[in-house]
């Protein structure tokens, strides 16, 4: 058991391109981190440094109070789960988990207990003289499990662990998961590309974009302060609507101070349709509805802002608003016709205000 | 999904496979056939007169002493040119997967060997080194090392085992860099995190994994040494001295063409046959079936 510590972590590859372009967070001892983020935002990259599969550039990672940037990944004492698993296909299922045990020195007996204990936590206990070709997606991932809690490291290390899985076992074994690891009490850093994934088992969510971290929090703080659009619209489903706006139609909402022109942000369940416009600097939309997705408990309603004809009111300021798409989502199954027009609106305390280049949020005065 | 072509004509179908027919009979079975039959007959010296003999032949040859030690004499090559050459192409192949500055170069210089003819490899041995006008050769005697193999049959079987195994690293190299690009990389990966050294890594994961190549380059490495390596022989010794270097495809060469023994000739290329057959035999029911994981 160890936290992990990352002090201004670069990568740069021997081409020149940087993937990783300064990288500050700390995992404290026993925490869930997960890295989010669209593939090729450096994620992976970044916890194979971790694990010692990649050179680190420049900056410290540091484990359980030591410095490991020349440590093999041998002996950083960190188990790590790969997105194809990486069970060796020629081993039982016994020998994949013994592996690591075994190059250790370590003795028979205990060897075995350990096995057996992981076996039994995870249900592989009728599995154990087969081969990985003789197991299915969820078994293997399970086996690959194994491998890394018998050898009871410091720190386990997940990449995608399941991406390539069906829909209906990935929420299985999230659950899984997560519950492993609070009884183990082991820190892990957990790579995904799921938002999904990433809310529901983060400790810490360390939202990252093009090799640099966007955000770090709990995952219901990035959730309702989402420090960068890029956050914004990663960060919940469907994603939050962002809408340019001119200086002017900001001036109501940001106090006078906000002249410039900025981004406002909505989330698509803080938008009620039918209901009064807005109050004292609430939101208003007139929508046209594009299209209707009925997924059981919940509607999602996608219209367009219209164009001259239609109006919207910030802080009760009459405007012209870009066109662009907006989604409201409503909870139940009734909602309006396709072609309907609508008003929609949310509440002053709902609105997310971000500057112009989307890379800063800004406060709205209550 | 359907499997099998409708064709319009009865004929067409016959017709297309043809040519392939055309050639298989004509240069593979007919001559076989004509093997065969040869060995079952027996020509006086001057070729007057032919009798067939039903199996003297074979008789005659199995109980010579002189086709057992060639037997003997082709295992042992067979095996020491499997043995040096793979053993030489896995290392280099584990040298070159990886990704190094100049690894093109390298690896293609590596394959390069495979494109010279035998019969060329055994020139180039020879000017190594053959005893009298031999660079390698030269320095050896500087050593103080008698090196003749002209006269000395083990230096003879030594250059022969030498030039006919590093002409096939390049062959095998090619397999082995394959089989070593075709292990993922995590399982590699997931093997250092679990703690197992370079070497140990290499024993444990990428060997069994390898198997399977392994297994398929032995039956073709012993298929060369048995058959490819009559060029180099002839090149380099021309199965002396005193027959130390005459394998089984040289002595039916020597005995049928130089000996003009047509009869045992033709036997002796039987029996190869037949270890052909075996050796493939054995390929596909055991290697291609057993080997895997």
């Amino acid at each position: 058991m160890a936290d992990v510590v990352l002090r201004n972590v670069r990568k740069t590859y021997p081409g020149g391109f940087e993937a990783i372009k300064g990288v500050d967070f700390a995992v404290g001892d026993g925490q869930f981190c997960v890295l989010v983020g669209p593939s090729g935002c450096g994620k992976s990259t970044l916890l194979r440094m971790v694990a010692g599969l990649e050179t680190i550039t420049a900056g410290e990672i540091d484990i359980g109070g030591r410095v490991v940037n020349q440590v093999e990944p041998a002996d950083r004492d960190i188990a790590m789960v790969f997105q194809n698993y990486a069970l060796y296909p020629h081993m039982s299922v016994y020998n994949n988990m013994a592996y690591g045990l075994r190059n250790r020195g370590m003795a028979k007996p205990e060897i075995d207990a350990r096995v057996q204990e992981a076996a039994r936590i995870l249900e592989l206990g009728s599995m154990l003289q087969r081969k990985p070709r003789q197991l299915s997606g969820g078994q293997r991932q399970r086996v690959a499990m194994g491998r890394a809690i018998v050898r009871q490291p410091k720190v386990f290390l997940f990449d995608e662990p399941l991406s390539n899985l069906d829909a209906k076992l990935r929420v299985a074994m999230r659950v899984e998961i997560r519950k492993l690891q609070r009884r183990l009490a082991t820190t892990a850093i957990y790579v995904t590309h799921d938002q999904l994934e990433a809310m529901t088992l983060a400790d810490i969510l360390v939202v990252m974009n093009g090799g640099v971290v966007e955000q770090i929090g709990s995952p219901l703080d990035v959730y309702a302060k989402p420090a960068t659009t890029f956050v914004a619209s990663f960060i919940g489903a469907p994603p939050m609507n962002l809408i340019p706006m001119a200086g002017g139609q900001l001036q109501g909402l940001a106090g006078g101070a906000a002249a410039e022109a900025g981004i406002l942000g909505v989330r698509p369940e803080d938008l009620v349709i039918g209901a009064a416009p807005a109050g004292a600097g609430g939101l208003s939309l007139a929508l046209t509805v594009e299209a209707i997705e009925r997924v059981g408990p919940e509607t999602f309603v996608y219209g367009t802002r219209g164009g001259a004809s239609e109006t919207a009111e910030v802080a009760a300021r009459p405007g012209e608003l870009p066109t662009g798409e907006v989604i409201v989502r409503v909870p139940g199954q009734t909602a309006p016709a396709i072609g309907e027009r609508i008003t929609v609106a949310a509440p002053r305390a709902s609105l997310h205000l971000f500057s112009a280049d989307g890379r800063r949020r800004l406060a709205i005065p209550a | 999904m359907q499997k099998n072509a409708v064709f319009q004509s009865k004929f067409l179908p016959y017709l297309l496979v043809l040519p392939q027919l055309a050639v298989v009979l004509v240069f593979f079975y007919w001559p076989a056939v004509q093997a065969v039959i040869q060995s079952f007959l027996l020509q006086d010296a001057f070729g007057l007169s032919t009798v067939f003999v039903w199996f003297e032949n074979y008789k005659e040859l199995l109980a010579d002493p002189d086709y057992f030690a060639a037997i003997l004499r082709t295992f042992a090559f067979s095996f020491a040119i499997a043995l040096a050459s793979l053993s030489l192409a896995l290392l280099l192949a584990a040298m070159a997967d990886r990704p190094l500055r100049g690894s093109m170069f390298y690896r293609t210089l590596l394959i390069w060997p495979y494109a010279v003819a035998p019969p060329v490899v055994g020139v180039l041995w020879v000017f190594m080194l053959n005893p009298s006008l031999g660079v390698i050769a030269h320095g050896l005697r500087n050593l103080g090392v008698d090196w003749n193999p002209l006269l000395d049959g083990n230096q003879a079987a030594t250059l022969i085992i030498l030039a006919a195994a590093w002409k096939q690293i390049s062959y095998n190299f090619l397999f082995f860099l394959a089989g070593l690009q075709a292990i993922p990389s995590s399982v590699i990966e997931a093997a250092a995190i679990d703690g197992a050294r370079p070497m140990r890594r290499f024993w444990t994961i990428v060997f069994p994994l390898l198997s399977p190549t392994i297994f398929f380059l032995i039956v073709v490495n012993i298929v060369y040494a048995f058959f490819e390596t009559f060029g180099i022989i002839d090149t380099i010794t021309r199965g002396g001295p005193a027959k130390a270097t005459e394998t089984l495809v040289y002595k039916v060469y020597s005995d049928g063409l130089l000996g003009g023994n047509l009869g045992s000739s033709a036997a002796q290329s039987v029996i190869l046959m037949g270890i052909v057959i075996a050796l493939t035999a054995f390929q596909f029911r055991f290697v291609e079936r057993k080997v895997n994981y």
